[in-house]
């Protein structure tokens, strides 16, 4: 099951010698032909919308409003981007985005990393309860929230402000933060700490050098996570945000519409800047998400 | 929404307080420790759900908006919208869409993840980079191409549906008919979750130990028994997971119809987080919104109860 190919070779291997082999390895290779052409297929479906809106991002305007589509972009132009980017309120709410997911950042890593020692390193009453609330807040539909959030903020005059955004992404992005440095202080064995004692360390700088280093990575995985949540976030700013200047960059994506309708290739120029931070980072991540999920998961 | 997952190991692994002296009979330092979290947590998620339920209960327009204070209705709002046909059929199309989408999500991603066992190596590193980049692109970003791909105008989707003859598809606006609207709705959330789900099946799988599935195949057991009853069994605990967290997203799509439709949706596209949302913000009937958003949550909540109960019975037995 883990390596079908292996497992196969061998056992053909093994029966080299009958003459029903070669149609057997026919069989065995078309199969295998067919599943990699299946594969294949699954790839193109999956990545041809994304492939599609960078192509018509570099399209000049006679070929993106053509009824016959070209598949390649040619001529190409960079025209759309730099539309997009002359758009109303484009460079204000990059730097919207820029200030909020940056600020909420360093709040909720700071404020992560002090929960998740305190989780990870000592045992107290209340510890599971905190644990299981960690874990039971994430189930609770953001969507939800929104009205009474609104009104919150509206009565501490804070609609149509970032900080109130920044409240809202800090308690989104800290529950899993918090769960996930806690496995990473967790797997730092705590005689490290102790031996940098003996030899002379005080606690706090047994922790600051020792413990603190290791669990850098941990660090860099779970702000990468939030940097993608408050980056990708819609509703909550939508709601929350009005003025143009104030908004974020999906608002500005998601309401770019002029009097004659879309506009598509610099939408899809917008839709290409938006997304290309967060692939970036996203490609750096991703075996850290999908390890973490599934750890413990299934029994080996 | 974050996707830290309750496995359940729950137990602590190494509180020993005993190896680490307290200068006090209770240690301050943990609590101090948490308590930022829980403050932020509290203030801005548990706060506001209270307050949600509290809204409910309330008749909260414009008017006490601007006062700061609504007018205590008890069921009053429940009884509105319980009255509502819109309601029912709110709640109808929230559920079929959402068991359609999840159904689609698992099942398709199974079949996917079953695949990458089966293909060579390139292949397989093709099909991960596709299902990487189709999940890091943001939503919104995935709204707007989709809406371009479905133009009914310059759209490619029409353009290739007529070339390859399947009917006439020029000029054809998807979004006229709400069932073809919704079938657009569908594809396109399951396109999104497939990623996530695949690739987490996919890890669940490697896990599955060889020598099991080897032995299941030595007895004549076919694929789809080995599948069956020996595969999905050891992954029981991965497929409740993405299940739950897949009922939960699903029942709650908002951005999805709101901004391919230009948040305008008309009301045959209302499900319930976009209902909820029209009469709060729309409308300005917050309690009215509250009470809707209080359903979606009970709905969720069942779900989420039969995931833990699950789970917990999987820890047990295992």
């Amino acid at each position: 099951m883990i390596a079908p190919g292996t497992a196969q070779g061998v056992r053909g291997a093994a029966r080299a010698a009958t003459q029903t082999n070669l149609r057997v390895d026919l069989w065995q290779r078309s199969r295998q032909l067919v599943y990699d052409a299946m594969g294949v297929v699954v790839a193109l479906v999956m990545l041809f919308p994304i492939y599609w809106m960078v192509a018509t991002a570099f399209k000049p305007g006679r070929d993106i409003l053509s009824l016959t589509p070209k598949w390649i972009p040619a001529p190409f132009t960079l025209q759309n981007f730099q539309d997009a980017i002359a758009r109303p309120f484009f460079i204000d709410d990059v730097k919207n985005s820029v200030v909020v997911v940056g600020v909420m950042l360093v709040l909720a890593l700071a404020i992560a990393f002090l929960a998740a020692v305190g989780t990870a390193r000592f045992g107290f009453r209340g510890r599971t309860a905190f644990l299981v609330m960690i874990i039971g807040v994430q189930m609770v539909p953001l969507n939800a929230l929104i009205i009474p959030l609104y009104l919150m903020l509206d009565r501490l005059g804070q609609t149509d402000a970032l900080v109130g955004v920044i409240g809202v992404y800090l308690a989104v992005v800290l529950p899993f933060m918090v769960w996930t440095l806690r496995g990473f202080v967790a797997n730092i064995p705590a005689e490290l700490e102790e031996s940098a004692m003996i030899d002379g360390c005080t606690r706090v700088g047994a922790f600051w050098r020792i413990t603190f280093p290791l669990v850098g990575p941990g660090l860099v995985a779970t702000a990468i996570f939030g940097f993608i949540q408050a980056w990708n976030e819609y509703i909550i700013a939508y709601v929350l945000l009005s003025s143009p200047n104030n908004q974020t960059l999906t608002v500005w994506l998601a309401s770019f519409t002029t009097n004659h309708g879309p506009q598509w290739g610099p939408l899809m120029a917008g839709a290409t800047l938006t997304g290309l931070p967060v692939v970036a980072f996203f490609l750096i991540l991703q075996r850290y998400l999908a390890g973490g999920l599934t750890a413990g998961a299934v029994k080996g | 929404m974050g996707v830290a997952i309750a496995t359940p190991d729950l137990e602590p692994d190494l509180p020993d307080s005993r190896r680490r002296p307290s200068w006090r009979s209770v240690n301050f330092l943990p609590y101090a420790l948490i308590t930022p979290s829980v403050a932020v947590i509290g203030g801005v998620l548990a706060f506001p759900l209270a307050m949600l339920a509290w809204l409910s209960l309330q008749h909260y327009g414009l008017r006490e908006l601007i006062a700061h204070q609504g007018d205590w209705v008890g069921l009053g709002n429940y009884q509105a919208i319980l009255a509502d046909p819109l309601f029912h059929q709110v709640i109808v199309r929230s559920l079929l869409f959402t068991l359609a989408c999840v159904g689609l999500t698992v099942i398709l991603s199974t079949l996917i993840a079953l695949l990458l066992l089966k293909v060579r190596q390139a292949v397989r590193v093709l099909v991960m980079s596709s299902l990487v980049f189709v999940w890091a692109t943001p939503v919104i970003v995935t709204v707007d191409i989709w809406q371009w791909m479905f133009d009914y105008e310059f759209g490619v989707i029409n353009y290739v549906l007529t070339q390859i003859h399947v009917g006439n598809f020029i000029h054809h606006n998807w979004f006229d008919n709400p069932i073809q609207g919704f079938g657009v709705f569908v594809a396109l959330v399951v396109w999104g979750a497939i990623p996530f789900v695949t690739i987490t099946l996919f890890a669940g799988l490697l896990q599955v130990p060889a020598d099991v599935v080897d032995a299941a195949r030595v007895d004549g057991a076919g694929p789809w028994q080995t599948f069956r009853f020996v595969v999905a069994p050891i992954l029981k605990p991965i497929f409740l997971i993405v299940t739950c967290l897949s009922t939960i997203w699903d029942f709650g799509v908002f951005n999805q119809i709101y901004v391919m439709l230009n948040q305008r949706p008309s009301s045959d596209y209302y499900v319930i987080a976009i209902y909820s949302y029209r009469e709060s913000f729309g409308v300005t009937q917050y309690g009215l919104g509250a009470a809707i958003a209080v359903v979606m949550v009970l709905v969720l909540v069942i779900v989420t109860f039969f995931y833990v109960r699950e789970t917990v019975k999987v820890a047990e037995i295992a």
